[in-house]
């Protein structure tokens, strides 16, 4: 019976493996078809021109640029941004504190198209047009949510203590940030960054609205899906399916790297602890 | 605040004050009330901005009325404005699609936290984040291409005998709640797996020394100790839902519209900008509801759903 229930889970995981990998694999093959719409069938055999086309297509390359300098503008604005949200939050509480903490988590339940649109219409005001600036804006007002969960969440296991030693023993205000808290919360800046880097690159609400006329990735291949699809958009599919795997596969070799190491540490401290106790 | 002087100075302190009233105040509050403010003026022409036509009403907010159409749910006929109907289908489907990725997921966090052995979680965990790490606008084509009528899906089912005739897919709401749902099941997943991986699994073996049958551990025990994981994915993949354009527009189904993508249509085909903030303003407003209900319902705190 129980054996059976165990049987039943492994199936169901694998199952759910596949439904979550099919698609991604139906969509990748569709790039070698030969077909001039984007489909695995009817096969009409291997080819490579769309990766050729990919290659030879511009628009594509603006759009790959702008994507990246959106979300290193936005790493740079929503990491320091919500860093200091998450130090002025947690140095409150009381009332103040939930208001605050509210305020500053509320914006990732916003819809995209509210953040958009607002951001639009509040910098219109200002004859500032619409353009890659404000989609770096609007992304920043939800981004920077993120990194004020993270680095909150690191601060729980921060002492204080160290700061107060610090203080006593001479150290600047500066010093005490410098060398004491930032580097307490380097994991967390790191993570804010990557998360905030991602978030970014896969943002499309926010972009729509304040874009103007300039291209990201993602508004990209949404307007080539719309206006007459090329397998080209596939071969792009195909390309960034593949970075994603070869990053999780490195990932992974470090993991298990990294825990076998740590298996012989653990194993030769046990040998030599065995070793001392035979000598005495 | 003290506290925070005596550790960081002045200048730090304010340099954080600073920041964060930036981030709060001018990238969130005040053009959350441009919005509201920009909701109630007409759309006019750049000469008459400011002048005696500018003035305020509740016009913008009227034009979800109108154009009346057939509406039947659940067997009532009634008649309803056909933006009206585009607002109820949408809410009620981003339900359906809550509803579904639960039943998906909770079988297979219960696996991933008490039956499989920790060794292998962190691989598992690395084959579930691979496909959302894939962006949304793929996830969205991927589907697009199984569903269309010469896709794979009819192939295959024509090449098993199941159908006959190749079945048009792509029609009425039911290929935007199958996207929505592949989009969005892992962030029901993943607050699910949180949840129930801290039930001490001594709990439930009690339960099964004691007699209970499986379905009755689950309902007594792993439930309501999974609460807060449950609403706090509840949220997450309702709102991620309601608030979607990218996957109902990709899939574009002329008889399935999302209410987005009628604010989409306000704002960039007929750039009637006030329209368009009075339609965000409504989605807005009805999802801050949403998710003060759902808090109060579930009794759980924003900083457990955000968790």
């Amino acid at each position: 019976m129980q054996n059976n229930r165990r049987l039943l889970g492994h199936l169901y995981m694998a199952l759910f493996l596949i439904y979550l990998l099919v698609p991604l694999a139906v969509m990748s093959g569709a790039a070698f078809n030969a077909s001039k719409l984007p489909t695995v069938i009817p096969w009409k055999g291997w080819t490579d021109q769309w990766f050729i086309a990919l290659y030879n297509d511009n628009r594509i390359w603006t759009a790959f640029g702008n994507t990246l300098l959106v979300a290193i503008a936005v790493v740079v604005i929503a990491v320091p941004v919500g860093t200091a949200g998450a130090i002025l939050v947690n140095s409150i509480s009381g009332r103040v504190r939930a208001i605050l903490y509210g305020m500053m988590v509320a914006p990732i339940l916003v819809p995209g198209v509210v953040i958009g649109i607002s951001t639009l219409l509040f910098w219109h005001q200002f004859s500032v047009g619409s353009g890659l600036h404000l989609s770096v804006l609007g992304q920043v007002s939800y981004i920077a949510s993120f990194v004020t969960l993270l680095v909150l969440a690191r601060l729980q296991s921060f002492d204080q203590g160290l700061e107060e030693a610090a203080l006593d023993l001479g150290a600047s205000h500066g010093q005490v940030m410098r060398r004491i808290l930032l580097p307490h919360l380097y994991p967390a800046l790191g993570a804010g960054a990557a998360v905030s880097f991602f978030q970014s690159i896969e943002n499309f609400n926010v972009t729509l609205f304040t874009r103007g006329g300039a291209d990201t990735l993602t508004v990209y291949v949404f307007s080539k899906v719309r206006s007459g699809i090329t397998p080209t958009i596939n071969a792009l599919a195909l390309l960034l399916i593949m970075v994603t795997l070869v990053l999780a596969v490195w990932y992974e070799v470090n993991r298990r790297r990294n825990a076998r190491i740590e298996a012989i540490r653990e194993a030769e401290g046990r040998r030599a602890e065995d070793a001392e106790l035979v000598a005495t | 605040m003290n506290d925070l002087l005596r550790r960081y100075g002045t200048g730090l302190t304010w340099t954080f004050i600073g920041l964060t009233f930036f981030w709060l105040v001018i990238l969130v509050i005040l053009p959350d009330f441009k919005l509201l403010e920009s909701s109630f003026r007409p759309y006019l022409p750049v000469v008459d901005v400011g002048g005696p036509k500018d003035v305020y009403s509740l016009n913008n907010y009227g034009q979800i009325f109108g154009n009346e159409v057939d509406f039947s749910f659940f067997g009532l006929h009634f008649m309803l404005a056909a933006r009206v109907k585009v607002f109820v289908l949408t809410i009620f489907y981003s339900g359906v699609v809550t509803l579904i990725t639960f039943i998906l997921a909770y079988p297979l966090s219960f696996y991933l936290a008490k039956v499989v052995s920790p060794k292998s979680l962190p691989t598992l965990f690395l084959l579930l984040f691979v496909p959302l790490w894939v962006s949304e606008v793929l996830r969205s084509f991927a589907w697009y291409i199984i569903l269309t009528l010469k896709g794979p899906l009819n192939a295959a089912l024509m090449a098993l005998g199941i159908i006959s005739k190749e079945i048009r897919w792509i029609d009425g709401y039911s290929p935007v709640v199958v996207t929505l749902v592949y989009t969005y099941v892992l962030f029901m997943l993943f607050p699910l797996y949180n949840a129930m991986q801290s039930l001490d699994s001594n709990q439930i073996e009690a339960a099964d020394d004691l007699g209970a049958p499986w379905w009755r551990i689950h309902w007594r025990v792993i439930l309501p100790h999974a609460k807060p994981g449950i609403a706090s994915g509840a949220v997450m993949v309702f709102m991620l839902s309601a608030g979607s354009l990218l996957v109902p527009a990709i899939i574009n189904s002329t008889t399935g519209n999302w209410f987005t993508q009628t604010i989409q249509g306000i704002m960039l085909e007929g750039q009637d900008w006030n329209a368009g903030a009075a339609f965000a303003f409504m989605l807005l407003l009805f999802c801050t509801i949403t998710v003060s209900l759902a808090m109060r319902v579930f009794r759980v705190k924003l900083s457990d759903i955000a968790k």
